[in-house]
């Protein structure tokens, strides 16, 4: 489903963050901005809260560490018990590589899949429908929120003017 | 669309802000003009330099594809490995190759953590390095097992045969693991980094490179939300990446550090054998950059700096490994121990001693060369000096292994090693399918880093005073600079 928003553009980073910083002042909803790369302090400006995929992170590493080390502990000690140099069945120091790298791969996998599904990132045979131009590119996008009660488009069209947009238009986006 | 900013970047954008900080990128460019020269080298047809490597790659490929056929089919028999050296050019290789890929994840991740944003235009093409060298490094074990179909036994699955399991307990068995989840969370950091790039590609191509790069590129729209949560996930990333490394090569040491084998039962194996990694690693993405740079003329994105960077890290570790020899020799004599002393006058004065000369000469003497700054910013010295540092490292292992195990405790099981034919057109194999692999990347994804190049563009250089925005108004002292990148330190 598409929506048609208001659509700032911008050819130069510090411009945009300033933008949207001032848009989200003037009470403006900004649906999202599109740029070319990681533009810093754009989530400031946007009021973008801190991610919470560390604590997918962190539980891919329990999980991992306790896979690892129960995986080990079974094979070694309960399942099939083998005398190796007479050392102790539960050889504990020596299972710690293991479980280390159980522990990295499991986080770092972990991290990447919820990163891919929250995102909804996926191969698709189509790219995403209302893709904007140049976005990829050169160009920064500042899209506002126009069906809703807090839209004002003058105030829009004023923040567009005193941050050097270089144009402004509306555009039917993917919602 | 007229650009607001041309005006003020052919007035301002060459000069740094502060002396101290040169621009990453030199030469000023507008976003679109970084695109447009990093997807050149993918969207014109390949030069004559290309397809010649290409060629000369594949060859070696296909000699190491016969001489492991032919190995498999006749048996380990074929090397020249003995009842005393029961390791030898494989395991040599093994360790050679995975040290060379450790200098990709130090750049993409070590350097990602430490904010040196000099690592952006290189990271890319590290990172595949890696990849391809723990490809041909994970060929050696897999082949010396005389039986590679049997390969999935080294993982613990429930079997019919008790179930009987692996041994946690052998630094072998550690070595499956530390080198399957390299791979594996290397794999995935490289493609995480290739999706926006990938995006860039899609939006400018065409007919059946499109349909490729739009599945590729996993419906990525450039939206913040996304790069905020990408973001993210690429700092978790780097920071588990990091200790990985580090395990890596440990285990790796710990193959024989947690023997008896005088030469081998130390305790400064993990970390000497860590920094000899990065030592290897960045001689080979120095080997590859200068010709790469030249190739795909990106000068201007790894410039001699990037270069210069590389070679202090060189220093810092060549440093390490030296200190490293020193120590083993101190040992060896303080101990008391005689096997340890014999392994060690071995080494220097033995039947191997041009090949510990040929070490200590390429790894501790030759680099030495890098104190002096000429060296430092002359690419063609560079590369001389990575070949010799390949060549070193490699003997350094040869060395370890071989002089270590061919005189043990027993005189009378003393013997000699040489490798046979099969041995060196394997190793000349994994050399092919490296570079097969690395010329096919440099032609088909984007060898550089699109968006991060693109990131530290403005980096050190003044930004426009048209736009109300609170950064420069003339006169800019750097501290009290506002800019974004300013507050990043950088080598």
């Amino acid at each position: 489903m598409s929506q048609r928003f208001f659509v700032a553009w911008f050819d130069e980073e510090h411009a945009l963050v300033s933008a949207t910083a001032a848009a989200r002042e003037q009470g403006l909803s900004i649906h999202d901005v599109y740029t070319p790369f990681a533009v810093h302090g754009i989530d400031e400006a946007m009021g973008i809260k801190r991610s919470r995929l560390p604590w997918i992170c962190f539980t891919g590493g329990v999980l991992g560490l306790s896979f690892g080390a129960f995986m080990q502990y079974y094979a070694s000690v309960t399942s099939w018990a083998l005398n190796v140099g007479g050392k102790p069945f539960n050889s504990a120091p020596a299972f710690l590589p293991v479980a280390f790298e159980m522990t990295v791969l499991a986080a770092a996998l972990l991290s990447v899949l919820a990163l891919l599904i929250r995102a909804r990132l996926y191969p698709r045979v189509a790219a995403p429908q209302g893709l904007l131009s140049r976005v990829t590119d050169d160009r920064f996008a500042l899209c506002l929120v126009v069906a809703d009660e807090r839209w004002n488009e003058a105030r829009a069209r004023a923040v567009c003017a005193t941050h050097g947009a270089i144009d402004v238009t509306y555009e039917e986006i993917a919602s | 669309m007229a650009d607001p900013r041309s005006k003020h970047d052919s007035a301002h954008a060459a000069h740094p802000i502060s002396d101290l900080r040169a621009p990453l990128v030199t030469e000023d460019r507008t976003l679109h003009k970084i695109t447009e020269e990093i997807c050149a080298p993918m969207e014109r047809s390949a030069g004559g330099l290309w397809w010649a490597g290409l060629l000369l790659a594949v060859s070696a490929l296909l000699l190491g594809v016969v001489c492991v056929t032919h190995q498999i089919r006749t048996g380990i028999g074929t090397w020249g490995l003995n009842k005393t050296v029961g390791w030898a050019f494989d395991i040599t290789n093994f360790v050679f190759w995975v040290g060379i890929g450790h200098a990709g994840t130090l750049i993409s991740a070590i350097l990602f953590l430490f904010r040196q944003k000099w690592r952006t235009s290189i990271n890319r093409a590290a990172e595949a390095m890696t990849l391809f060298a723990v490809m041909c490094a994970a060929l050696f074990p897999v082949i010396h097992m005389g039986r590679p179909w049997l390969g999935f036994w080294m993982f613990p699955y429930p079997n019919f045969r008790g179930s009987l399991w692996v041994n946690f307990r052998s630094p072998l068995l550690w070595d499956v693991f530390a080198i399957s989840t390299y791979f594996t969370v290397s794999a995935v950091f490289w493609f995480i980094g290739l999706i926006p790039d990938f995006a860039t590609v899609r939006d400018r191509a065409t007919g059946i490179r499109k349909r490729i790069f739009t599945i590729l590129s996993f419906g990525w729209t450039g939206s913040s939300r996304t790069w905020s949560r990408y973001e993210s996930v690429y700092g978790l990333l780097a920071g588990l990446a990091t200790p990985l490394v580090v395990s890596v090569h440990t285990i790796v040491s710990m193959d024989f550090a947690t023997s008896l084998v005088p030469g081998w039962h130390a305790t400064v194996f993990p970390p000497y054998f860590v920094a000899g990694a990065v030592f290897s690693g960045f001689a080979m993405v120095l080997t590859l950059m200068i010709v790469a740079r030249k190739v795909l003329k990106i000068e201007h994105l790894i410039t001699t700096r990037h270069l210069e960077n590389m070679t202090k890290i060189i220093l810092v570790t060549g440093g390490i490994v030296g200190l490293a020899y020193g120590t083993e020799l101190f040992i060896a004599w303080y101990s008391g121990n005689l096997y340890e002393r014999f392994a060690f006058r071995n080494r220097a004065f033995g039947p191997y001693a041009w090949a510990y000369w040929t070490m200590v000469t390429c790894n501790v003497g030759l680099p030495q060369l890098f104190w002096f700054k000429k060296v430092r910013t002359t690419p063609a010295l560079i590369f001389a000096l990575s070949i010799v540092i390949n060549i070193g490292m490699w003997f350094e292992r040869f060395v370890i292994i071989v002089t270590s195990i061919h005189r043990d405790f027993l005189p009378s099981s003393w013997a000699m090693y040489r490798p046979t034919f099969i041995e060196i057109g394997t190793f000349i194999g994994t050399f092919g399918l490296f570079f097969t692999c690395f010329l096919l990347f440099a032609k088909l994804l984007p060898a550089v880093s699109i968006g991060e190049v693109k990131a530290v563009n403005s980096f050190a250089k003044k930004h426009p005073v048209s736009h109300e925005s609170p950064v420069h108004h003339g006169g800019e002292a750097p501290e009290s600079d506002p800019a974004p990148a300013e507050s990043e330190v950088i080598a």
